[in-house]
């Protein structure tokens, strides 16, 4: 066997090309297209009044200026809802350009196409939209008592209304010895990826056909969008996701307006055609998430252990649902983190709001569940006066519960039920990696120097690799080099390195003779996209099993020319040879050359097939029936389930005592992702996921006023952490491998966003002596909670008035 | 109803070469570079000088490109993430790219995800490191805390700075070995 590369912190393919300058995303793609720009709403709520476009249609260099009224056709209809759910009575969802109505600011009204973006914009500021303004809807509070209504058509701004429940909750709780309930509220924010949406599309009037390019995390699924909005046949529709600059979620929904509009624009003007989002826009017009009001009700025993779990949540989607539900149904069933739950219902209610709409970013919906889950076991501890490990470890689901059904529905519609997964062991590690024991102490001696500390812990299960499937594909050229393609697209995960490290190990090649490619409709038509951390579980399991595909049929090929058995046979750096004698071999380029019977003889490997001419028997066809020529295999994976990761993050905080800064002393992360294949870049994801669960911990909001107005829509007030921000992140792991499929892997893309929240609440909470149940959290919000506080409008935690008196807060 | 704009004459040595376009005055420069010149290595992260992704050299120093207009670059020398590669220091990497010390050590420790705001970290550290050869950790984390990356977290990159400069000065004592030649 060679080298194993599967599990080895191997460097990545994709960097040399990176860091040269080489890469190649969505704006550096097009140089000769036309360039849209946008006139977006300036009101949350607002009827369209009239359009008048006059002063910009001699703007020298505007080929074309587009209201709603010009899209024909499907292409002004609304646009889809990717994820319908019965409980969804009352989805709507927008048009490519705003009709009668707007809902929110940043809403797309008009386009415009000229020859580059300046003038696009210059024609933009001359266009002059009437409006007539409508009450606006804004935050959950406005949204719930349903006063005023996003659309009119909509009573009680109410998209959704689910309900699950197990076991009798109500008598449950009327038996519980303690019972407690928890308000809590956590606020939006979003991907914000470093490059923004982006759309380019070329028609080929020769050929009728379009080719677009979309900085998505879906190309598949913009292929067939944009198919169907322009009425094209799918064959005559392909879409490659070129390098994409980050993407966490949002660039998961299509169509956007912009990537039916671009491709329209091209076929009617017929020259190639780009949208390049601005970051302005970003914060306007494509999505957020996170925005929730919680109420958490618990009943437990004396010993801690939970009886009955009622939660009820307001969830606010914005303007519109077109990617359906999928955020609360997340938060309501994996909230429920390690736990058992006893008795379970969890009800909640999505309304509309005049801004942004809501998808999911990285964790989707998981941060708000696991806040409020970590929250409740925080007040138990606090209530019994417990250790708040050990309240957690009463409620864990052993790994002898394992496979453990919660007999609820997931995501997926599927059951809720984890694969594996060794909760204790989690915990032993995070409480070694941070010195849970031994904090006390490291607290006592802060003290004596007038430091205020504290520490925080948060425990999260996350499904991942949610099917329905993806496929692989593998053809081995006859120079030996081995072609691998998934149809799920990249945003920087690593795939061109770890399907490639699946490859070389499946098959026996070198890593450097496997070539990736990801999201190119033209390679693979089949795939689902890349979200939910399934792209290693998914593509990676499909491409392991194209591989084995591909290496027996090398096999049966290279056995018949050598005249052994497949099974004496072993492929070694991408030979093929016999087991213990070596010099009986070909190169897997041969084999290529013998699977196909059409041999030219263009290449050394074609000329050292024909020493293995074979027999030939004149009564048989060159290609058998149930053969096909080419040494290349195609397989899909299609799990039950998803499988479920899990993890656990410890930090100790630092709350200045005058000032009411916040730091963050330390961080630490234990995360079992099942196998993994590439540690260095679980870790990498691990990082990033923290990082970004520390920006909504602490710094990141989306500040609208009562008019709708996003007050910092821009990176220079909307605080995306710098490397100043983010503190020294540690880890370990744990591998509790997957048996539901064949590499024993989980999901670890969001892992690391899912507990910040909670953990750093929970460890604010421990230095400061009373709850904190809104995140994010400023200096300025915890300095008015110590007002607050000081003043007996907040209650104190027991433990803080148990243990020796503190000194008085600020 | 609206006049052509007026053209200017912008002649600027990029990576080296000597380049001229017409251009708005209105433009630029990172638009100059990347879709007049064809280097969109340079990246446009928030177009308001905040991200750092558009940074490159002007005459050694780091400058947001975004902030700058491409007629203020007149006469001006400057470096681009596709320029670092070029530097005496720089070796060829087994896939054929040239790599500076700080584009090696990125990617060997996996400092970059995405690799959109990476040609801005990228030229940030290479002046960074002309200056300060020998960072701390802290300081290593200092230099980069102008420049957002929504991917990596930061740890890699910090350690990358580190390794930068470790390879930096192995590459400049090979140099110095060798009688100080030009590596190939
Ligand atoms: S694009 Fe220039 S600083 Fe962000
Ligand atoms: S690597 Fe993606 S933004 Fe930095």
């Amino acid at each position: 066997m060679t080298t194993q590369m599967f599990g080895a912190p191997i460097r990545r393919k994709e960097d040399p090309r990176l860091v040269s300058g080489g890469g190649r995303y969505l704006d550096d793609l097009g140089h000769d297209a036309l360039a849209a720009a946008f006139v977006r709403s300036p009101h949350a709520h607002a009827r369209i009044v009239e359009i008048d476009a006059a002063d910009a249609v001699d703007v020298e260099g505007v080929v074309g200026i587009y209201v709603h009224e010009d899209l024909p056709g499907r292409v002004g209809e609304p646009l889809p809802l990717l994820i319908p759910h019965p409980t969804l009575t009352h989805g709507r969802t927008g048009h490519a350009l705003a009709r009668d109505e707007v809902n929110h600011v940043g809403e797309a009204v008009v386009m415009v196409v000229a020859t580059d973006r300046y003038v696009a914009e210059d024609a933009c500021q001359r266009i002059r939209v009437t409006y007539e303004q409508l009450p606006p809807v804004v935050g959950i509070e406005a949204a719930r008592d349903g006063v005023r209504l996003v659309h009119d058509d909509v009573p009680g701004n109410v998209a959704a209304h689910m309900l699950q429940e197990v076991g009798d909750v109500d008598a449950a709780l009327a038996a519980s010895p303690h019972t407690l309930t928890l308000e809590l509220d956590i606020e939006r924010s979003a991907c914000t990826p470093m490059e923004g949406r982006g759309v380019y599309a070329r028609w080929d009037d020769e050929r009728g056909e379009l080719r677009l390019w979309s900085s998505t995390q879906t190309s598949t699924g913009v292929r067939a969008a944009v198919a169907a909005k322009l009425d094209l046949p799918l064959a005559k529709v392909e879409c490659i996701a070129p390098d994409v600059g980050g993407g966490f979620g949002v660039k998961i929904v299509h169509p956007w307006p912009e990537e039916v509009l671009v491709p329209w624009a091209a076929r009617l003007l017929g020259q190639p055609v780009k949208f390049t989002e601005d970051r302005r826009e970003h914060f306007v017009s494509a999505a957020h998430e996170r925005g929730q009001l919680q109420t958490v009700t618990i009943g437990f025993d004396d010993d801690g252990r939970l009886l009955a779990l009622d939660v009820k949540l307001w969830h606010d989607n914005g303007a519109y649902t077109p990617y359906g539900i999928i955020v609360p149904i997340i938060t309501s069933t994996q909230l429920l983190g390690p736990y058992k739950p006893g008795a379970y219902r969890c009800e909640f209610w999505s309304l509309y709001t005049n801004t942004v709409l809501v998808t999911p970013y990285r964790g989707a919906g998981r941060p708000q569940g696991c806040f409020a889950m970590e929250r409740a076991m925080d007040a138990i501890a606090d209530e019994l006066a417990l250790d708040r490990t050990e309240v957690r470890s009463r409620n864990f689901i052993l790994p002898s519960e394992m496979p453990y059904d919660h007999g609820l529905l997931f995501q997926d519609g599927r059951p809720l039920k984890y694969d594996s997964g060794d909760f204790p062991a989690s915990l032993a590690k995070i409480k070694a990696l941070v010195g849970w024991d031994d904090f006390a102490a490291y607290r006592a001696t802060a003290e004596a120097e007038g430091r205020r500390v504290g520490l925080g812990i948060g425990c999260y299960v996350e499904g991942t690799g949610v099917g329905p499937y993806e496929g692989g594909h593998i053809q081995i050229e006859t120079s030996g080099r081995v072609n691998v393609s998934t149809g799920l697209t990249s945003q920087g995960q690593g795939h061109e390195t770890v399907f490639a490290q699946i490859v070389a190990d499946e098959l026996g090649v070198r890593l450097e003779d496997v070539h990736v490619t990801t999201g190119d409709s033209r390679k693979m038509a089949y795939a689902v996209g890349t979200f939910a951390s399934r792209a290693a579980v998914m593509s990676g399991s499909a491409i392991a099993l194209a591989a084995r595909k591909v290496r027996t049929k090398a096999l049966r090929i290279a056995a018949d020319a050598l005249e052994v058995s497949p099974q004496d046979l072993e492929i070694v750096e991408g030979t093929v040879r016999v087991k213990g004698a070596p010099a009986t071999s070909m190169s897997l380029g041969t084999v290529s050359v013998l699977s196909n019977p059409l041999r030219y003889a263009f290449d050394e490997a074609a000329q050292a097939a024909t020493q293995f001419a074979g027999t030939f028997d004149p009564d048989k066809p060159p290609v058998a029936d149930d053969d096909e020529p080419g040494l290349e295999g195609r397989d899909f994976y299609s799990p039950t389930q998803a499988t479920f990761a899990n993890g656990m993050h410890a930090a100790i905080v630092e709350t200045d005592p005058v000032t009411a800064e916040i730091r963050i002393l330390r961080y630490c992360v234990v995360h079992d992702c099942g196998t993994m294949i590439n540690p260095m870049i679980v870790e990498g994801q691990v990082h990033g996921g923290v990082a970004q669960g520390v920006g909504g911990a602490l710094y990141e909001r989306m500040a609208y006023d009562e008019s709708g107005q996003l007050l910092n829509a821009s990176f220079m007030d909307f605080l995306v952490p710098y490397a100043s921000e983010v503190p020294t992140i540690e880890t370990d792991h744990l591998e509790t491998p997957s048996p539901l499929n064949p590499l024993g892997i989980k999901g670890a893309g969001e892992a690391g966003c899912i507990p910040v929240s909670a953990v750093i609440a929970s460890a604010i909470e421990d230095a400061e002596g009373f709850p904190i149940t809104r995140m994010p959290i400023s200096p300025n919000d915890l300095w008015e909670l110590r007002r607050r506080h000081a003043a007996g409008e907040i209650p104190s935690l027991h433990r803080a008035t148990r243990t020796a008196p503190k000194e008085t807060t600020a | 109803m609206t006049d052509v704009e007026t053209l200017h004459d912008v002649t600027v040595t990029v990576n080296g070469v000597r380049r001229t376009a017409a251009v708005p005055a209105r433009r630029l420069l990172s638009d100059f570079l990347r879709h007049d010149l064809r280097l969109t290595g340079t990246h446009v992260g928030c177009e308001h000088g905040v991200c750092g992704a558009c940074t490159v050299l002007v005459d050694g120093a780091p400058m947001r490109s975004c902030l700058m207009f491409a007629v203020s670059a007149q006469q001006h020398e400057i470096t681009t993430v596709e320029g670092l590669g070029s530097s005496t220091d720089a070796r060829v990497a087994p896939t054929g790219e040239s790599l500076s010390p700080v584009q090696q050590a990125f990617a060997e420790c996996h400092g970059l995800q995405c690799g959109f705001c990476t040609p801005g970290f990228l030229t940030t550290v290479t002046a960074y490191l002309e200056e300060n050869p020998t960072p701390t950790n802290e300081e290593a984390r200092e230099a980069i805390s102008g420049n957002l990356c929504r991917c990596t977290g930061y740890q890699n990159i910090v350690k990358s700075v580190l390794r930068a400069a470790e390879i930096t000065a192995e590459r400049r004592g090979e140099a110095a070995a060798s009688g100080g030649g030009e590596p190939a």
